[in-house]
């Protein structure tokens, strides 16, 4: 495997150099590089100019595709989050990292899907699994969760056992897109041929809507938040 | 006979257009409906979502206007549970990542560690041979279900079963070497679990004879059937820069004309020292994706055969007692080595501090693994960057325009899988 090593050792060296480039341009801003494994980290000391640094990146130095957004819990350390950035370009071959670090306290950091479409995926799951909220990220919504829930699994607090929820066995599920509509059948009735809607009688229908609606009521009742879109208005 | 009448096919979106200001608008009743989008719910148990994903499809008429992919009900906190164990705990986690390439992931992932122990490089010749050729196989057997999907979605179901046939050979080679059809677990951090066993290696040759047969068999029935490609033909148009855009990798990223396979880019393993070549699509539909996906298997078959003709001999495992365990016999009877091992399975493999990237050109794409370690026996992070995740998070800009029964040929050809996506 010698010779592979030196083979690669050209690429290293491009590496370095557009680590220097980047450097270069940015001054304090950027600390590092640091090397480990023939791979180039760079630190970002403000979050906020990560877009600004990415659109360098890609623009001048040819990084064009974002592999991958990581978040690193420093529970205890402060400031306590740090993001890291997976740089890649198909021109120069060469990886590089970008990191910042985002306080306790603040969490949140603007958005590269301004630089990067593919950051739009990375960027919710980090705000679903480490609750870091990503400023002006076009639908920053839970991802890999379920729209309520109340913790942040990757965080180090957060215990590997889970914490029991207090939210109602229909958290996750939502009534269906159209329902009470002509062509969709209504959960929970008696039987299939209760619930097939080509065999539905109106009056049925919106018994069982009103149904659904009690017990969204009752949800909100018990729990101070209902689930789901607004209330189904029942079909003329 | 009634004359052969041309059916005129227009763009989805012009149609659409047509029908809002068409002549049908006249009609006061009709009127009404011009605006009401229905929303469907494709999944998260439907047959072509091959998992659980679900889409919330907004169409007008049959035409798709607003895609929403829900994503997450597979989702079993992986990142966490690596978090909590030993680096070789992990191993059959990644079993479960991308379940139909799980020799593939299970390379990945050592890899990733050994990297971080830099050890990479210094893995015996053997070793890093018979991981390739796990790595093939894994190829092979997950694009013969991608193919084998995309065709049973689009209703032709002989291609299914051809190709399922070939799998279940697949899975007997695995079963023999690993001792499981489907959790394989068969890497260790700085080897494997065992090696090849008795007579696998002629066994696999066989296997190679017939799964040639297999696809040409496969290209009969798909490549030329007009039903196929009319369906296929045209449909998912990727361009390149959205390829890059939305950071698409593997086969469906190739198959818009980029020439990106990590194997030649980065080589690892002894990728630099075999001959293949990278097959490219050239307009980025779904039918350059299947066609990729063929060509890729013969190359990979291409790649065992060379590795079968070169495998060395000699051991399997770095010969360094503080990352593989050693002997069990000798554990037994000396003291070192039972020390060795005592602390090898109590507190795993003593990484240094540090933080590694490493990118494996899996069935699906890229699989990243991103090691931050803090020093000792467990990752303080590992996050694993899954192809089918990203790939994905393209669906509502490619899906829009298209009719409802194009979002499964889209599917099929995208090839993803959910436990990978979820984690």
């Amino acid at each position: 495997m010698a010779q592979a090593e030196t083979k690669t050792s050209p690429r290293v060296e491009k590496t370095a150099d557009l680590a220097r480039r980047l450097k270069d341009q940015f001054g304090d801003l950027i600390s590092g590089p640091e090397e480990f494994r023939a791979e180039f980290s760079l630190k970002v000391a403000d979050a906020e100019r990560v877009p600004e640094v990415c659109q360098f990146a890609k623009k001048e130095l040819g990084f064009d595709f974002l592999v991958d957004i990581s978040s690193i819990d420093n529970y205890g350390d402060d400031p306590r989050f740090t993001i890291v950035y997976h740089l890649y370009g198909y021109g120069h071959l060469c990886y590089l990292r970008l990191k910042t670090d985002v306080s306790e306290e603040k969490a949140e950091l603007p958005t590269v899907t301004t630089v990067w479409r593919t950051a739009d995926w990375h960027e919710r799951e980090i705000y679903d699994m480490m609750g870091v909220r990503f400023r002006g990220h076009p639908d920053l919504r839970r991802i890999l969760m379920w729209e309520g829930y109340p913790y942040f699994p990757l965080r180090k607090d957060f215990p590997l056992s889970g914490r029991p929820t207090e939210l109602p066995d229909v958290a996750f599920t939502e009534p269906a897109p159209m329902a009470g509509g002509p062509f969709v059948t209504i959960a929970g009735g008696k039987d299939t041929v209760a619930r097939e809607p080509r065999v539905r009688i109106p009056e049925t229908d919106s018994l069982e809507t009103n149904a659904r609606l009690e017990r969204r009521r009752d949800i909100k009742e018990a729990h101070g938040k209902a689930y789901g879109p607004g209330p189904i208005e029942p079909r003329k | 006979m009634a004359d052969v009448q041309e059916i005129k096919f227009k763009e989805p979106m012009a149609r659409t257009a047509e029908a809002l200001d068409g002549s049908c608008a006249a009609n006061g009743e009709l009127e009404e409906l011009h605006g009401d989008k229905m929303v469907l719910n494709m999944g998260p148990s439907h047959p072509s979502t091959h998992g659980v994903l679900r889409i919330i499809l907004e169409l007008d008429g049959e035409i798709i206007t607003k895609a929403t992919p829900d994503v997450g009900y597979l989702h079993r906190g992986d990142e966490k549970i690596a978090e909590n164990m030993t680096y070789t705990q992990f191993i059959p986690y990644t079993d479960r990542l991308d379940y139909l390439a799980p020799l593939a992931n299970n390379v990945a992932y050592a890899l990733a560690v050994e990297k971080l122990l830099g050890i990479d490089t210094q893995l015996p010749p053997r070793c890093q041979y018979i991981r390739v050729i796990c790595c093939e196989l894994a190829r092979i057997s997950s694009h013969l279900l991608g193919v084998g999907a995309l065709a049973i979605d689009l209703g032709a179901m002989t291609v299914f079963l051809l190709t399922f046939t070939e799998r279940e050979k697949i899975y007997n080679l695995c079963e023999s070497l690993t001792g499981a059809r489907f959790t394989t677990s068969y890497t260790r951090i700085g080897g494997l679990s065992r090696d090849l066993p008795p007579g696998w290696v002629e066994q696999c040759r066989k296997f190679l004879k017939e799964v040639v047969v297999n696809i040409d068999e496969t290209e009969t029935l798909l490549t030329r059937n007009r039903i196929f490609v009319d369906r296929t033909q045209g449909v998912g148009v990727i361009s390149k820069e959205d390829a890059v855009d939305y950071g698409l990798t593997g086969p469906n990223f190739r198959g818009s004309g980029l020439d990106h396979d990590l194997r030649k880019t980065q080589p690892y393993l002894v990728y630099d020292k075999l001959e293949f070549d990278v097959p490219l699509g050239t307009t980025g539909d779904s039918y350059d994706r299947y066609l990729l996906r063929m060509e890729e298997m013969r190359q990979s078959v291409k790649i065992l055969h060379q590795c079968l003709d070169k495998l060395p001999g000699g051991p399997v495992n770095v010969p360094d007692m503080k990352i593989v365990l050693p002997p069990k016999d000798r554990v037994l009877t000396r003291m070192e080595e039972l020390i060795h091992h005592f602390i090898n399975v109590t507190q795993g493999v003593n990484a240094p501090a540090g933080e590694i990237y490493f990118g494996h050109e899996n069935p699906k794409g890229e699989l990243g693994f991103y090691i931050y370690s803090k020093g000792g026996g467990t990752p303080h992070r590992l996050k694993i960057r899954a192809p089918s995740f990203v790939n994905l998070s393209i669906l509502p800009k490619l899906l829009p325009g298209h009719m409802v029964s194009d979002v499964v040929a889209i599917l099929g050809s995208f090839d993803f899988v959910m436990g990978e996506c979820d984690r």
